[in-house]
C-alpha cells in the first residue's frame, strides 16, 4: 500500500515536471518540413513510430496481461509447454512482412534524395573549424563567396547573460537561397570531418576533408531556417550553426546584385574579405567525384 | 564446508588431495595478484568493473550538471569534449565487458560443471591488464593536452589532432583489446572441452550459449579495433596517411574500419544479457524456457548479422544510394531474431506460475525498456529517417535504452539472482526492489526526454545549446543524478550482502534449474573436481 503511494506520487512528480515543457510547440517532433523530401522523410518517421507504438501496445500488453494474471499469488500454476513450431514460424514471418512494407517507401525516399541532378544553383560549403565556407559556384549568383560564423556574443555564452531565441543558431552571414529552386549542396571540409544539417529541409551531410560529397533542396516556403553542425570536430563544435534564408525570386535577384557589387561598395563584414581568397585558392576536387 | 567470502582465507579445509598449490595459497593482496581460482578472478572482474561504472558515473554527471542550463558554467568545451569521450570509453571498455566477463567466470564452470576455467594462468593475466590501461584512461586527463576529445569513436582525421592523451587511449585499447582476446579464448576452449559429462552443446543454460557466441565476436572484432587505431597511431606519428586524404587516404576508411569492430561490439555488450535474462525468466516463472533451439538460433543470426550492418553509423558519410539502400535492409533484419528473443520471454512468462523478486523485476524490466531500444533501432534502421536522427540526442536515448536498461540492468538482474551463490548470504530483498523501482524511474526520467531533445533538433556531443531546450535538460540532468545515487544505494546493498544477511540455501530459487544450483552456498573455493551428473532440465533439446 505504502509502495503504491510511493510510487504514484513520485510519478505525479514526473509528470509536473514535464507539464512547462508540453506547453511549448514543437518541442516533441522534427521541425516543420519546408521541402518534399523532408514531408517524405516526416512521412517514413512517424510511420515507424506508429508501427512500434502498435507493435508495442501488442507485445507488452501480452506481457503486462500475463505479469498481472499468471502469479504465484493468484495461485497459477505454471504450465510445462515450451515450444511450438507454429507459433515460432508465425512470430518470424509476419515480423518479415512488416519489415518489407516498411523498406519500400524507405528505398524511394533513398533513391530520391540521391537524385542531385539538374541543379539550378549549386553552392560548395566547406566545414572549417570553426565556421562554414560558402561559395556559390553555378547558376544565378555564381562567384559569390563568403564565410558564415556565428554571431552569439561571448558574453551570453560565458557570463550568463540574457539570451535571445535563436542563441548559438545566428551567424553574420547568412546562406541566402530563391524558392523552389533545386539547390545542390557540395560539401567539403578544410580540416576534420564536419556535417552541414538543415533539419526543416531533411538535408544531413557529412563533409569530409579532401572529398566531395552532395545533397540537394528545394525550398517550398520563404523564411529563415537554422541548423547545427552534426559531426564532433573539435571544440567549438557547438558553435557553427547552419543558417540558410530562403527569400522570394525577386529579392534573390537583388541579394546577387548587391552580393556582385565590387567589394568596397558592398558592405561586407572584413573578415569575407580576407578569408574569401583562401578559400577560393583550396584545390577543389573534381565536382564529377561526388555522383 | 569453507565459506568463502571474498577475503577469507583458504586452502587447508577442504579435504581432497593432489591439489599441492592449493596448500600454500598466498593470502592477502597476493591472493588477488596471483589469482589463477575463476571465482577470485570473477569476483576480481566484477569489483574492477563497478569502480569503474562509478567513474563513467562521476564524468556523467559532470556532463550532465553542465547541461542543466544554456550557457557554459562549469567546463570549456575542450574539456566537455574529453567527458563525453572517456565516459563513453569507460563504460564500454571498462565497465560493461568486463562485468560481462566477471558473469563468465564466476558462472560459466559452475553452470557446465567444470573445475574451473581452461587456461587459469591466461585468465589471471587477462584480468591483470586491465588496471593499467584504466590508469591511462583516466591519468590522461593529466597529460598536456588533456584526455582524448575525439568521442569514443576515435573518428580520424580530429583523433589526428589530439595530444598525448590519445596515444595513452590507443594504447590502453590495445591493451584491453588483448585482453578481451585471451579472456574469449578461454571462455571459447572452457564451453567446448570441459563441459560434465552429457551436457551436449544444446543442452547447455543459455548463458553459456550466448556467451560462447559473443567470445567468437570478440575474437573476430577485436584485433580489427586495434588495427583500426594502430592506422591512427602510424598516422600521427610515423608519417603514413591511412586516413589523411593530402597524402591519398580516406578519412572514412577509418569509419567502416572501426564500425566494422563496433557493430558487433554492441551484441558483445547485450548478446551475455540475453542470457543472463533467459536464465532467470524461467526461474521465476517457474517454467521451461520457449524455444530454446530457436533462441540459439536467434543468437547465432544475429552474430552473424553484426557482421553485414556496420554502415548503418554511416548513412551521412554519403554512400551510394545501393550500399545505403543494401545496408538499411541488413539492418532490418536484425529486428527479425531480436523479436524471436523477446517472443520467447514473453512465453516463457505465459501461464507461468510468476513471483518478482528483485532478479526478476530487473529481467521483466529489461525486456520492456531493452525492447523500447529496439523499437528506436529499427527506426533508425531506415536509413532516410535515420539521417535526421543520426548525431542528434535521439541516438543518445536509444543507445542508453539498450546498453543502461539492457546490458546493465540485466547485469544487476544477474547479480541479485547469483549473490546468494557467491557469499552465501541472501540479499536483502526489501532493499533490492527500492533499487530496481528507484532505477527503473530515475533512468526513464533521464533518458525518455532525450528522444524529444534529438527529435526537435539538439544534436549530442555540445556543452551547450538553444535555451529551447532548457526543460527537457534539466529533467534529464534531475534524472541523471537520481540514478546515480540509486548506483550508490546499489554498492551498499552487494557490500551488506556480502558482509551478512540470512544464510543462503544451496537453491535459494524455488524455481531455478542448473548445475550452480547443485554446489553449497557460498560456492566452496574448488567445486566439480569430479565431473557431476547432468541431466538436462526440461525444455532443453531432446
Ligand atoms: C549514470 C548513467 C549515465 C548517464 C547519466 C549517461 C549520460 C551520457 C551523456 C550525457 C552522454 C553524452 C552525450 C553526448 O553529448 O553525445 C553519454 C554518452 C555515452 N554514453 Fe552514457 N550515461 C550513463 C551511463 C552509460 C552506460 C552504463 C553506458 C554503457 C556502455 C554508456 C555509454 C555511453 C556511450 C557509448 C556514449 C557515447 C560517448 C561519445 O559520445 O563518444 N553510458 N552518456
Ligand atoms: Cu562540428
Ligand atoms: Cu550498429
Amino acid at each position: 500500500m505504502k509502495k503504491t503511494v510511493v510510487r504514484t506520487a513520485s510519478l505525479i512528480g514526473v509528470v509536473l515536471a514535464m507539464a512547462p515543457a508540453f506547453a511549448l510547440d514543437g518541442q516533441y517532433n522534427f521541425q516543420h518540413p519546408v521541402t518534399h523530401l523532408a514531408e517524405d522523410i516526416f512521412g517514413l518517421h512517424m510511420l515507424m513510430f506508429w508501427i512500434c507504438v502498435v507493435i508495442f501496445v501488442a507485445v507488452f500488453g501480452v506481457m503486462f496481461y500475463s505479469v498481472f494474471a499468471h502469479r504465484k499469488s493468484k495461485g497459477a500454476v505454471a504450465a510445462t509447454f515450451h515450444e511450438s513450431t507454429t507459433v515460432e514460424i508465425l512470430w518470424t514471418i509476419v515480423p518479415v512482412v512488416i519489415l518489407l512494407g516498411m523498406a519500400w517507401p524507405a528505398t524511394k525516399t533513398v533513391l530520391a534524395m540521391k537524385d542531385t541532378s539538374n541543379p539550378e544553383i549549386t553552392i560548395k560549403a566547406t566545414g572549417y573549424q570553426w565556421k562554414w565556407g560558402y561559395d556559390y559556384m553555378q547558376g544565378e549568383g555564381q562567384g559569390i563567396s563568403f564565410l558564415s560564423t556565428l554571431s552569439t556574443p561571448r558574453a551570453q555564452i560565458d557570463q550568463g547573460e540574457w539570451k535571445g531565441d535563436n542563441y548559438l543558431l545566428e551567424v553574420d552571414n547568412e546562406v541566402v537561397v530563391p524558392i523552389g529552386k533545386k539547390v545542390r549542396v557540395l560539401l567539403t571540409a578544410q580540416d576534420v570531418i564536419h556535417a552541414w544539417w538543415v533539419p526543416a529541409f531533411g538535408v544531413k551531410q557529412d563533409a569530409i576533408p579532401g572529398f566531395i560529397r552532395d545533397v540537394w533542396f528545394k525550398a517550398e516556403k520563404e523564411g529563415v531556417f537554422r541548423g547545427n553542425c552534426a559531426e564532433l570536430c573539435g571544440k567549438d563544435h557547438g558553435f557553427m550553426p547552419i543558417v540558410v534564408r530562403v527569400v522570394s525570386q525577386q529579392a534573390y535577384t537583388e541579394w546577387v546584385a548587391a552580393k556582385a557589387a565590387p567589394p568596397a561598395a558592398a558592405s561586407a563584414p572584413a573578415t569575407t574579405d580576407k578569408a574569401a581568397p583562401s578559400a577560393a585558392s583550396e584545390p577543389k576536387p573534381a565536382a564529377a567525384s561526388a555522383s | 564446508m569453507s565459506a568463502v567470502t571474498p577475503d577469507a582465507v583458504h586452502g587447508h579445509d577442504h579435504g581432497h588431495d593432489g591439489h599441492d598449490h592449493d596448500h600454500h595459497m598466498p593470502t592477502g593482496w597476493r591472493r588477488w595478484m596471483t589469482a589463477t581460482n575463476h571465482k577470485d578472478i570473477g569476483t576480481l572482474y566484477l569489483f574492477f568493473s563497478f569502480i569503474m561504472f562509478l567513474t563513467g558515473g562521476v564524468l556523467a554527471l559532470t556532463i550532465r550538471a553542465e547541461l542543466f542550463q544554456p550557457g557554459l558554467q562549469i567546463v570549456r568545451p575542450e574539456f566537455f569534449n574529453q567527458l563525453t569521450t572517456m565516459h563513453g570509453l569507460i563504460m564500454v571498455f571498462g565497465a560493461i565487458m568486463p562485468a560481462f566477463v566477471g558473469f563468465a567466470n564466476w558462472m560459466i564452470p559452475l553452470m557446465i560443471g567444470a573445475p574451473d576455467m581452461a587456461f587459469a594462468r591466461m585468465n589471471n593475466w587477462s584480468f591483470w591488464l586491465l588496471p593499467p590501461a584504466a590508469l591511462l584512461l583516466v591519468s590522461s586527463f593529466f597529460v598536456p593536452g588533456g584526455a582524448s576529445a575525439a568521442g569514443w569513436t576515435l573518428y580520424a582525421p580530429l583523433s589526428l589532432q589530439m595530444g598525448m592523451g590519445m596515444d595513452m587511449t590507443i594504447f590502453a585499447v590495445h591493451i584491453m583489446g588483448a585482453s578481451s582476446i585471451m579472456g574469449a579464448i578461454n571462455i571459447v576452449v572452457t564451453i567446448l572441452n570441459m563441459r560434465a559429462p552429457g551436457m551436449t552443446l544444446m543442452k547447455m543454460p543459455m548463458f553459456a550459449w550466448t556467451w560462447l557466441i559473443t567470445a567468437y565476436l570478440l575474437i573476430a572484432v577485436m584485433p580489427v579495433l586495434a588495427g583500426a587505431v594502430t592506422m591512427l597511431l602510424t598516422d600521427r606519428h610515423f608519417g603514413t596517411s591511412f586516413f589523411n586524404a593530402a597524402g591519398g587516404g580516406d578519412p572514412v576508411l577509418y569509419q567502416h574500419v572501426f564500425w566494422f569492430f563496433g557493430h558487433p561490439e554492441v551484441y558483445i555488450m547485450i548478446l551475455p544479457a540475453f542470457g543472463i535474462v533467459s536464465q532467470i525468466v524461467p526461474a521465476f516463472a517457474r517454467k521451461p524456457l520457449f524455444g530454446y533451439a530457436s533462441m540459439v538460433y536467434a543468437t547465432a543470426s544475429i552474430a552473424i548479422l553484426s557482421f553485414v550492418v556496420w554502415a548503418h553509423h554511416m548513412f551521412t558519410t554519403g554512400m551510394p544510394a545501393v550500399t545505403q539502400i543494401a545496408f538499411m535492409y541488413m539492418t532490418m533484419l536484425i529486428a527479425v531474431p531480436t523479436g524471436v528473443k523477446v517472443f520467447n520471454w514473453i512465453a516463457t512468462m505465459w501461464r507461468g506460475s510468476m513471483t518478482f523478486e528483485t532478479p526478476m523485476l530487473f529481467a521483466v524490466g529489461f525486456i520492456f525498456v531493452f525492447t523500447m531500444g529496439g523499437f528506436t533501432g529499427l527506426m533508425l534502421a531506415i536509413a532516410p529517417a535515420d539521417i535526421q536522427y543520426q548525431d542528434t540526442y535521439f541516438v543518445v536515448a536509444h543507445f542508453h535504452y539498450v546498453l543502461v536498461a539492457g546490458s546493465l540492468f540485466a547485469l544487476f538482474a544477474g547479480t541479485y539472482y547469483w549473490i546468494p551463490k557467491w557469499t552465501g548470504h541472501m540479499y536483502d530483498e526489501k532493499l533490492g526492489k527500492r533499487h530496481f523501482w528507484l532505477s527503473m524511474i530515475s533512468f526513464n526520467v533521464t533518458f525518455f526526454p532525450m528522444h524529444f531533445l534529438g527529435l526537435a533538433g539538439m544534436p549530442r556531443r555540445i556543452p551547450d545549446y538553444n535555451p529551447f531546450f532548457t526543460d527537457f535538460n534539466q529533467l534529464a540532468t534531475v534524472g541523471a543524478f537520481g540514478f546515480g545515487l540509486s548506483q550508490v544505494f546499489f554498492f551498499y546493498i552487494v557490500l551488506k550482502c556480502i558482509k551478512g544477511g540470512p544464510k543462503a540455501a544451496d537453491k535459494p530459487w524455488d524455481g531455478a534449474e542448473g548445475l550452480e544450483w547443485t554446489v553449497p552456498s557460498p560456492a566452496p573455493f574448488h567445486t566439480f573436481e569430479v565431473p557431476p551428473v547432468f541431466e538436462a532440465p526440461a525444455g532443453h533439446g531432446h
